[in-house]
């Protein structure tokens, strides 16, 4: 009797996770459907889970007709790669300085980080200072610079380095080496397991970024993926005015403009969703650092 | 004593050079706008900048301008109360999943259920709003199809302000249950096993020990992670409202922030004043309100304070 309802309730309860479960992959399943779809599909059956009849039209006249998915995938790829390599350096290496005990004033400096997660200036200034001030405006730094230093991850990195033994530096020094050696062939090494974990969370940011893209970048050709993708959704015309005008014609004679949004949302999500399986529990155990000691 | 501290700091000038990279991104991306919060006290002129402008005449001009605007109002009340929607909704979903979760004796359909319900943390909002548009446009949305095909009136949502609180939470739910979850597991699986051990010898049903023994566990958890929520509560997620509402101003009634305003006021109307002064007053409000709730955070739990 008593196993009976506990199989029960272990049923209910398997059945309410489960929906919730797909319900968090079905618009993935759905952007990609849409993305295989003919435009007549969408328009007489909606998005759906399954395309009715497979074509890869939009992703050709994605990639034909327009350099600026190319060149906006490559903007992408080099605000992250550059923005992560630039952070995790820059943070760990002013983290070393707030874990390192025998620095008298290591706490003012641990002060002056802490200051800037509590206050905040809000957009106006922020903006002002950005444009007027460092002349962000139309570069490519403006889609690195300001994401660069975070007092968050710095505090992470800072309290796992709190756990590696200050003997090491003493025997280091000892041998002759400087700070920054120590931190550069010794702490650092040692910070690898929270550093992995950091700099994915950076990566993940700026990949997905286009906050700072919308603030700062005008110009076309300095715009990154996501902020591509947001103007395509609002206005798929600017496909028609590119070069390739006239090959894309050929594949299509009506640029199929539904199926093009979900093409650009799969490459956009693509490398994400690829590398999902890999990284996710390296997310899971920064999450838990975060939460136990941030 | 004073020599003292310039040979303690000659005697660290490497460590000091390896903070300065920091030290500078910090003082130019957030103690510059600080100081700019003054901008809301002057009359603004780009060619002069924030510093060199002059100050208003009277002060507080911009202020008035801001208090005489409904749309001001209106953004100060949707952004408190949609905060608070989220807030009490997220909770709810966040305990609850993670307790449902944490039932589940199967190991490998509960990592799988994590996996995908930790997927949509990793995709930006402007995929979400392009996911939203598959679902909810007037002629192509999956959901107007469907209403369709069983005989329903299609819906135009996107000129339906009244389901937008909804629609929001669901997509923010979509989004964050998931990962907002995991510290909730994190906290439910790091509890004693004995306790409910004797529970179930003292005959406790698993209702009970949900009530009796992981909620009050929890209890800590809960507290602090709302408390610094609320401490947030005059900040809205730009990234979402843009994203999902964007310029779809039939919308406004209910979804205009004050984040949405603000930028809309520096952005498209170029109304500096106005949005300077908006910012500063949620600057202040924001200010006030983490040092309280990390204080109040603090009294229940030093370790989970920010400071």
């Amino acid at each position: 009797m008593l196993a009976k309802k506990i199989s029960i309730s272990q049923s209910l309860i398997i059945i309410i996770i489960s929906l919730f479960s797909l319900s968090c992959l079905f618009p993935f399943i759905m952007v990609i459907s849409g993305s295989l779809s003919t435009e007549k599909d969408i328009i007489n059956y909606g998005y759906s889970l399954w395309p009715h009849h497979v074509t890869f039209d939009s992703y050709r006249i994605l990639f034909l007709g327009s350099n600026r998915i190319i060149d906006a995938y490559g903007i992408s790829i080099l605000v992250t790669v550059a923005g992560t390599i630039m952070s995790v350096f820059v943070t760990s290496m002013g983290a070393y300085v707030m874990a390192r005990r025998s620095f008298k004033y290591r706490n003012i400096l641990s002060v002056y980080v802490i200051i800037t997660m509590l206050f905040n200036g809000g957009l106006v200034p922020w903006y002002i200072i950005c444009v007027h001030y460092l002349d962000l405006k139309d570069s490519l730094w403006a889609l690195i610079l300001p994401m660069l230093a975070n007092a968050f991850n710095m505090f992470l990195i800072r309290n796992f380095m709190h756990s590696i033994p200050e003997e090491i530096n003493e025997s280091a020094k000892m041998d002759g080496a400087g700070e920054f050696k120590i931190f550069y062939k010794l702490i650092m090494p040692l910070s690898l397991p929270v550093l992995a974990t950091v700099g994915l969370f950076v990566a993940l940011s700026y990949w997905n970024d286009w906050f700072l893209g919308l603030m700062f970048i005008d110009k076309q050709e300095l715009q990154p993926l996501q902020l591509l993708l947001r103007t395509l959704v609002s206005n798929v015309e600017f496909l028609k005015s590119s070069s390739n005008a006239s090959a894309m014609q050929r594949i299509s004679a009506q640029i199929p403009s539904e199926s093009i949004k979900m093409a650009l949302t799969v490459v956009t999500i693509g490398p994400i969703v690829f590398l999902y399986p890999f990284v996710q529990r390296y997310f899971v155990k920064g999450l838990m650092v975060g939460a136990v000691k941030g | 004593m004073k020599n003292g501290v310039i040979r303690e700091l000659f005697k660290n000038r490497t460590l000091l050079l390896m903070f300065l990279p920091v030290a500078v991104l910090l003082f130019l991306f957030n103690y510059l706008p600080l100081a700019g919060l003054v901008i809301a006290f002057k009359d603004f002129d780009f060619t002069k900048g924030i510093f060199g402008s002059n100050w208003m005449n009277p002060l507080l001009d911009n202020f008035d301008y801001l208090f005489s605007s409904d749309t001001a109002f209106r953004a100060v009340r949707n952004t408190i109360l949609l905060n608070v929607l989220f807030i009490t909704v997220g909770l709810i979903f966040e305990v609850g999943f993670a307790l449902l979760l944490n039932e589940v004796r199967n190991k490998y359909f509960k990592r799988v259920s994590q996996s995908l319900t930790f997927l949509p943390f990793f995709i930006s909002w402007i995929v979400v709003g392009v996911f939203a548009y598959n679902l909810l446009d007037f002629e192509s949305g999956a959901i107007n199809h469907f209403l369709a095909s069983i005989g329903l009136q299609p819906i135009d949502f996107y000129s339906e302000a009244g389901l937008w609180p909804i629609i929001l939470t669901i997509a923010v739910r979509w989004k964050a249950t998931g990962y907002g979850t995991i510290i909730y597991l994190a906290a439910l699986t790091s509890i004693d096993n004995s306790y409910y051990e004797a529970a179930s010898i003292d005959g406790a049903t698993r209702w009970q020990q949900i009530r009796y023994i992981s909620l009050p566990m929890l209890r800590p958890t809960i507290i602090i992670l709302t408390l610094l929520a609320v401490g947030r509560i005059m900040n809205a997620d730009f990234g979402m409202f843009y994203a999902m509402v964007g310029d779809a101003s039939l919308l406004f009634p209910t979804t205009d922030v004050i984040d949405t305003f603000v930028y809309r006021s520096l952005r498209k109307s170029g109304d500096i004043g106005m949005a300077s002064a908006a910012g500063f007053l949620q600057s202040m409000i924001a200010f006030v309100l983490v040092i309280a709730s990390n204080y109040a955070a603090r009294k229940i739990d030093k370790d989970s304070a920010i400071f």
